[in-house]
């Protein structure tokens, strides 16, 4: 089975960072020599919240795909790629504070308040704030590996709600097909959890049991 | 091809001209795919010439006319107008065409007729977006038969001294300069006078998001974003705000066709 070396492992992972900033370098040297289309900001905003979705499934792979390929080094990435789900979410929040309000947080808060797909949206990311904040090393000794781990599964929830902005956004237009594709995802993706999870619990059950005379 | 028509001045706002390239661009045409760049890209496909229109239904004379036979029908003229569209972005358009108002004549409404009814072309030979189910096809539009008849409603042919490409509505649409660019049908095909307000699209797709009149006003928010505000194409980007929408998208010559009439419900 593959197993990298500390110094294929670093490798790897100065190549998914690379590959990680190749959407905002699209959009960087797009906006340069001008492709962003007729309205750049809508672009924008909605490559943004599309690379915010891709990350967050990639992000939830890594433990499924671990587990089906034996591949344990795979965790070492899973960091890096739930904080470039938070950069592009970043972008994306940034667009919407500052292109659709101009920083008029006023006006932006009451957007959110009053429309369910900009509420979740917002819930989602405020969420990933603290996700976010405490991926150091550092902050996992300072929590302790039980509760860091509660606090980083509220993701389960993060990215249904992701998926549910996404829906919401495109429900007036009755342009379902990306959300349920981006949906599915996420679904098999936390199922696979939810079953071995309840595999685990069995197997342990029976473990326990007394065994018959 | 060429389209020429000499400008009405009445008819000119000062606004400048959206760019040729925004404009045959970023469209709206689901017919050809729900993204902004698919009717660029797939509306080749769309055969404009030959082509027929039928008008029926609640008129003295019904007709089946060809494209050069309805574009006779009165002198083309050449009129700038905005277009707001009611995803919040705008755009300024030089339209070639006649009002309205000309073709209701021909064709003598009988008293019965109450509305228009607009429908366009869908062929799954030449339009690939019907595959998708976003809406109930074909696209159907509709206005009260006094809207109709109001002198800013525009027949269309060509914008940008050229026929219409077909990505904006080839050969013949209307242009409903105070409402939402979606009340504006494109590639019409059946021309309805009815007794009864007609099913458009965008009401059957999400009632509660795209009513009937669509007029243009900062005051009614869509479910999902507000209307107070706008994005000029072309114009209005990364260092400047939004710009203010108008009422009627400012052709507050239109109000009286709705003297008394809560336009909060009848959005």
């Amino acid at each position: 089975m593959f197993n990298p070396s500390a110094r294929q492992l670093a490798a790897i992972k100065t190549a998914v960072f690379i590959v990680a900033l190749l959407p905002f370098a699209r959009l960087v040297l797009f906006a340069v020599i001008g492709q962003l289309g007729a309205n750049p900001i809508e672009f924008i905003t909605s490559n943004t919240g599309d690379w915010t979705l891709y990350f967050l499934c990639i992000t939830l792979a890594v433990t499924p795909l671990r587990r089906l390929s034996g591949w344990n080094w795979l965790l070492k990435l899973r960091r890096m790629l739930g904080l470039f789900a938070f950069f592009y979410v970043v972008l994306h929040f940034t667009t919407f504070l500052w292109f659709d309000h101009f920083f008029d947080i006023d006006a932006m808060l009451k957007d959110v308040v009053k429309r369910p797909f900009i509420t979740v949206g917002f819930a989602a990311f405020l969420l990933l704030i603290p996700l976010a904040a405490t991926s150091t090393n550092a902050m996992v000794r300072r929590l302790g590996g039980r509760r860091w781990q509660t606090l980083h599964r509220t993701i389960y929830l993060i990215a249904p709600l992701g998926i549910l902005h996404f829906w919401w956004m495109k429900a007036g237009k009755n342009d379902f097909e990306q959300p349920i594709l981006f949906g599915t995802v996420v679904a098999v993706l936390l199922l696979l959890r939810v079953y071995w999870s309840i595999a685990q619990a069995r197997t342990q059950k029976r473990q326990v049991s007394p065994r018959p005379n | 091809q060429k389209l020429s028509a000499k400008t009405n001045s009445a008819y000119v706002v000062m606004d400048k001209p959206t760019a040729y390239k925004d404009a045959t661009t970023y469209n709206n045409f689901y017919e050809f795919g729900t993204d902004k760049t698919d009717p660029s890209h797939y509306a080749g496909s769309l055969k404009p010439r030959p082509w027929t229109i039928a008008i029926e239904g609640e008129v003295k004379k019904p007709m089946t006319l060809d494209l050069d036979s309805l574009q006779k029908l009165a002198p083309l003229e050449e009129r700038i107008y905005r277009l707001r569209c009611v995803e919040g972005w705008s755009m300024v358009i030089p339209w070639i065409g006649y009002s309205f108002a000309e073709l209701i004549r021909k064709v003598e409404p009988t008293g019965n007729a109450k509305y228009v009814e607009f429908v366009t072309l869908a062929d799954k030979k030449q339009m690939p977006g019907l595959r998708s189910p976003v809406l109930e096809w074909p696209y159907v539009e509709g206005l009260r038969l006094d809207e109709a008849n109001h002198p800013l409603a525009l027949l269309a042919f060509g914008m940008y001294g050229e026929v219409l490409p077909n990505q904006n509505g080839a050969p013949v649409r209307m242009v409903v300069p105070w409402k939402y660019g979606f009340k504006s049908a494109k590639s019409i095909v059946k021309i309805r006078f009815t007794k009864d307000q007609p099913k458009t699209a965008w009401n059957i797709s999400a009632p509660q998001e795209y009513g009937f009149y669509s007029n243009v006003n900062p005051d009614v928010d869509h479910p999902r974003w507000s209307q107070a505000t706008e994005r000029r194409i072309g114009e209005d980007g990364f260092f400047t705000k939004k710009r203010k929408t108008m009422m009627f998208n400012g052709y507050s010559e239109v109000a009286s066709l709705y003297a008394g009439m809560d336009l909060k419900k009848f959005y």
